[in-house]
């Protein structure tokens, strides 16, 4: 199947902000379909105005057309709006070993240092590095580190 | 419904975004810790995400082959659709708190009411700005909220800031005829029912800042019709010097 050599295209792609998160772990792909005009590829930016969402449209498109798979439209779709909750399982453990704390339920109780597990951490700033990111700081290992937005 | 007038009421979202996001830029490397300039920075590109988006769709109803970046850089001041508060200068850090927790308020009661447009692509762009205008206006609320109830001198700076910004605001919640088509055909919410949801949210924030709610005052502005404060002549000038001195360059 075609659709399939997409999806295995896509989990080849990555994030430019986050290299080790797939634009499928990502949960941005929304579909493949495939009909008389050939493949669409929906993509849903997971921020209004974040910068990736151009480059990884790009990058989708130069990933399938190395499979030579030319006849494809990548399409950009707005609505339902991304939720962090589409981030798979596996790129919720990509993300911990990356060094980024996986998104939770808002409440900074939840949020575990990614670097050494204490749950003694405090809240920087809800804004970080890029949109989809917070700043938060360990009071133990006395470390920042990023946490993925819930949003 | 004339697509005239959704145009125009496109035109008056994405301007206030754009003005409203590239003031805030104007506060990158100058914000008073990294943590604020890396927030104003992040909602600043939030809102050009807004913006683009709306703008796009503005050009693609007005039919004339104007994309987001012939909408952005080469239209005059004359020609802008925001609401004056956004194009009102930064002032001191307290001042541009007060203006983005007056614009976040009301644009979180907007963009939550546009979530249930019966143009589905508007309803689109709002569902998605509206979780990001939550993040904003935690932020502004926040700051407003620790500059009000701090010391007197952060205290003095921005009651100051909002008795000088407040007149703009009766500008956000008095529909025009414009207004008034968009809210008719269900296409944007009627903005008397969005003036009380936002008076009852900012007074809420204003009381925990120990700030008083400062009398009504007439205004001269309308931004939405595009008779702006001297403000916004100055911005653009700077906003749109590349792309007007370079017709067509990119890098």
């Amino acid at each position: 199947m075609v659709s399939e050599q997409v999806w295995r295209v896509l989990r080849s792609v990555m994030d430019p902000e986050i290299p080790v998160l797939s634009v499928v772990d990502l949960g941005v792909v929304r579909y493949v379909r495939a009909d008389g005009a050939g493949l669409h590829v929906g993509i849903t930016p997971t921020y209004s105005g974040c910068p990736a969402t151009e480059v990884i449209q790009r990058s989708i498109r130069e990933a399938l057309a190395r499979e030579e798979l030319e006849d494809v439209t990548v399409e950009t779709v707005l609505s339902p709006p991304w939720t962090s909750e589409w981030l798979s399982e596996e790129g919720r453990r990509k993300l911990e070993a990356f060094g980024i704390a996986a998104p939770t339920a808002r409440s900074a109780a939840n949020v575990a240092c990614p670097r050494c597990g204490s749950h003694e951490v405090q809240r920087v700033s809800e804004f970080g590095s890029t949109p989809c990111k917070a700043h938060y700081r360990c009071d133990d290992c006395i470390e920042p580190f990023d946490v993925f937005k819930c949003i | 419904m004339t697509s005239s007038a959704t145009f125009h009421y496109l035109l008056r979202l994405a301007d206030t975004s754009l003005v409203l996001g590239q003031r805030l830029g104007e506060w990158v490397g100058h914000a008073p810790a990294l943590e604020e300039d890396l927030a104003l920075a992040n909602i600043a590109l939030d809102l050009l995400g807004q913006a683009r988006l709306l703008l796009s769709y503005a050009g693609e109803i007005e039919g004339h082959g104007r994309d987001e970046d012939a909408l952005a850089f080469l239209r005059d001041a004359a020609e802008f659709c925001n609401v004056s508060l956004a194009e009102q200068p930064n002032g001191d850090f307290g001042r541009t708190i007060v203006r983005q927790f007056l614009l976040d308020a009301w644009q979180l009661e907007l963009y939550e009411a546009l979530s249930g447009s019966t143009d589905a692509r508007l309803a689109g762009i709002a569902a998605k700005a509206v979780k990001e205008t939550r993040y904003h206006l935690r932020f502004s609320a926040g700051w407003l909220v620790r500059l009000g109830d701090g010391t007197a001198e952060s205290h003095a700076r921005v009651a100051a800031a909002l008795d000088e910004l407040w007149r703009f605001t009766d500008e956000l919640l008095t529909p025009d005829a414009v207004d008034q088509e968009m809210a008719a055909a269900g296409v944007a919410p009627s903005l008397a029912g969005l003036r009380l949801r936002w008076e009852e949210r900012v007074g809420a924030v204003l009381e925990e800042a120990t700030l008083k709610r400062p009398a009504a005052a007439s205004y001269l502005w309308h931004g939405k019709r595009g008779v702006h404060t001297e403000h916004l002549g100055h911005m653009l000038a700077e906003m749109q010097h590349l792309p007007r001195t370079f017709p067509g360059v990119t890098w």
